[in-house]
């Protein structure tokens, strides 16, 4: 059987994916990494699935979210909970299994929050997609200020405003969720990817997101064409949530607290950052951006307190190369080899 | 719909005779008509843009909407497939009301169009572009999507030589993996009636389907139209300037001028009727 160009495409992605972990699995084992980027071995796992996630809403969807982190905390704090819940209240010893079940659960709880504002927002077009989602990630940050919970012989109590909780404290409002044991591991943020490359890129090449594409690219003609344009939204939407969540678990569970300030609006620009540096619709960029951005400041740690300068610097050198004819038609060639003939008529009619 | 538009459009449809049409073909006589318009009207603050339209489409009719320019022909199709709802009137579709329907249901009950300025998707790839317009006769969810469960498998190949078929009408199989964005103009305007095709529908509105196509092209545009009709058995109706193609093909032309139908009939009777002369050329100066 001949194999689909985007199913070959696929595999190589996973095929690099696969080798780049091995490599650093085998740096890590041998103790060739450096310290400081052995430690961001995990937060570079889990922007990769967040830059890949907002990539689904903001490239694949054409919706503008700007509060990505957000679900990221909604996530971060129920996998902090579940874990400590778990290991206290149904007595899971086995780490692997409350590290799964804690991602589960922020993805579930991201995904609720997710279906919470889509259903209102999702109905509206333009811009007001990217207001609320900026007003939730600042207002769960808020409520989180001022959310306690704790753990009394495996029952949780929770509380708003009010730290007098029986119990040991899992939630201490401004200072955050307490993580009962770092559970995260790299092999595990490895997984979480193949996972999310392995959602997103089955469902552009199905029936739903070939759905979501067509009404990100028209809405009026998707509709003609009896395409329900919220329900669409809303699973691209959701699944990005979902994904989100999943990696905020992981995020949390890899410190030994959680504080709000973690998941500020800085932290849903950062994500926005790779995903537009990486090129809005653009997997694969979105993971290399994500890394590449990830691994900078602890390179340039003397210049650390310019990282947004940084930032900055690069993103609009990057904006003015991809809009540069020449760069774009270089980039052209050895990205697309084989365009095919309409392509070319074109590119010669429009000159 | 408020209370009131509600009576009104309540009591238009009861009280009043259908319109008369003497222009369905002999042979759809003994089926469902495919369109029923009866006393059809939308407001935009005062403005009439379309007023007291009545129409009926045969089963297997092509129909012609001519008119000058602002005549509102786009708005009677924009009004058909429920991009605005009407103030004024129903439509039937294949016998069913389609009151309040919006346009995703007005297309799963038959209505697919084309759109005057070319709307494609236009990332996407020429054969998804048609698998669009096959999305709701395939029937997996996102679930069986993402983990492609057989079920996957198989109505994606389904999809593929539907979609293949489809694209054959026009000759365009071999541009099945172009970016539909890149093809020329000739070829945009086929792939959106091929997409509007695939929707399987029994009304397929064409808007102005041979705008911006040469002599030759147009003549071979015709063709298809019959062929289309012919092979699937379904209604046409098209919004078109070009008179050659309107006149060839068209069994019923009804033609729009300010919003009213000021003629209906067969290409020679609308030829010779002097209204439909003078609402094109202006009136004769008399003496």
């Amino acid at each position: 059987m001949k194999l689909k160009k985007s199913t070959v495409n696929n595999i190589i992605a996973y095929g690099i994916v696969i080798v780049a972990f091995i490599v650093c699995q085998l740096s890590l084992n041998a103790g060739t990494m450096s310290r400081s980027l052995k430690g961001q071995m995990i937060p570079i796992c889990v922007y990769i699935v967040m830059a890949v996630s907002l990539n689904l809403v903001v490239g694949i969807s054409g919706e503008l979210s700007l509060g990505h982190a957000g679900f990221m905390s909604v996530g971060a704090y129920s996998g902090a909970i579940i874990s400590a819940w778990l290991l206290e209240g149904l007595h899971i010893e086995s780490a692997i299994v409350r590290l799964i079940l804690s991602m589960l659960s922020g993805g579930v709880f991201a995904g609720l929050a997710g279906v919470l504002i889509g259903v209102p927002v999702l109905r509206l077009r333009g811009d007001y997609l990217a207001i609320v989602t900026l007003a939730f990630g600042e207002i769960i940050r808020s409520v989180m200020n001022c959310l306690y919970f704790s753990i009394d012989s495996g029952r949780l109590h929770v509380s708003f405003n009010n730290p007098s909780l029986p119990g040991k404290l899992l939630v201490n409002g401004p200072a955050g969720a307490k993580v009962v044991e770092k559970l995260a591991t790299f092999p595990m943020g490895f997984a979480l990817i193949l996972f999310t490359l392995f959602v997103v890129l089955n469902m552009i090449n199905s029936r739903s997101g070939r759905a979501i594409m067509a009404t990100r690219d028209n809405r009026i003609a998707a509709e003609a064409m009896g395409i329900n344009v919220t329900k669409y939204k809303m699973m691209a939407f959701v699944t990005a949530a979902v994904l989100a969540g999943m990696a905020g678990a992981l995020y949390g569970l890899s410190f030994s607290t959680v504080d709000p300030a973690k998941f500020k609006f800085d932290t849903s620009i950062l994500v926005l950052v790779f995903v537009v540096l990486g090129g809005i619709g653009n997997i694969w960029g979105s993971i290399i951006a994500a890394t590449l951005l990830t691994v900078l400041p602890e390179l340039l740690r003397a210049f650390s307190d310019y990282r947004m300068l940084v930032y900055a610097i690069v993103l609009i050198l990057v904006m003015l190369a991809t809009n540069n004819p020449i760069i774009r038609s270089l980039f052209d060639r050895l990205i697309r080899p084989r365009r095919t003939a309409a392509n070319t008529q074109r590119g010669g009619a429009s000159e | 719909m408020s209370e009131n538009t509600r009576k009104k459009r309540m009591l238009d449809t009861k009280m009043v005779p259908a319109p008369s049409h003497g222009i369905i073909p002999e042979r759809d006589y003994y089926s469902t008509p495919v369109l029923e318009a009866r006393h059809l009207g939308i407001e935009f603050g005062g403005l009439k843009a379309v007023d007291d339209f009545n129409l009926i489409i045969g089963k297997t009719e092509i129909a012609g909407l001519i008119g000058p320019n602002g005549a509102g022909k786009t708005t009677v199709f924009n009004l058909l497939t429920k991009v605005y709802q009407p103030t004024m009137g129903t439509i039937m579709v294949n016998g069913k009301d389609t009151a309040g329907m919006n346009t995703v249901q007005a297309n799963k009950l038959g209505i697919a169009r084309t759109f005057q300025n070319i709307r494609l998707f236009d990332n996407m790839t020429v054969e998804d572009n048609v698998r669009i317009g096959l999305h709701n006769q395939v029937k997996y969810g996102m679930f069986t999507g993402i983990f492609r469960l057989p079920a996957y498998w198989k109505q994606e190949k389904a999809q593929h030589e539907k979609a293949l078929e489809l694209l054959s009408i026009f000759d365009m199989q071999d541009l099945a993996g172009a970016q539909a964005g890149s093809l020329p103009y000739g070829a945009q305007r086929r792939l959106e009636i091929v997409r509007a095709l695939a929707t399987n529908p029994s009304l397929l509105l064409l808007d102005e389907p041979a705008a911006g196509m040469n002599p030759h092209e147009t003549e071979e545009l015709m063709r298809n139209i019959i062929k289309i009709r012919d092979q699937f058995q379904i209604a046409i109706m098209l919004i078109e300037h070009d008179m050659n193609l309107v006149m060839g093909i068209c069994e019923g032309i009804c033609v729009l001028n300010y919003g009213r139908i000021i003629a209906k009939g067969t290409a020679d009777e609308i030829q010779a009727n002097p209204t439909v002369i003078e609402a094109y050329l202006g009136k004769k100066k008399e003496g």
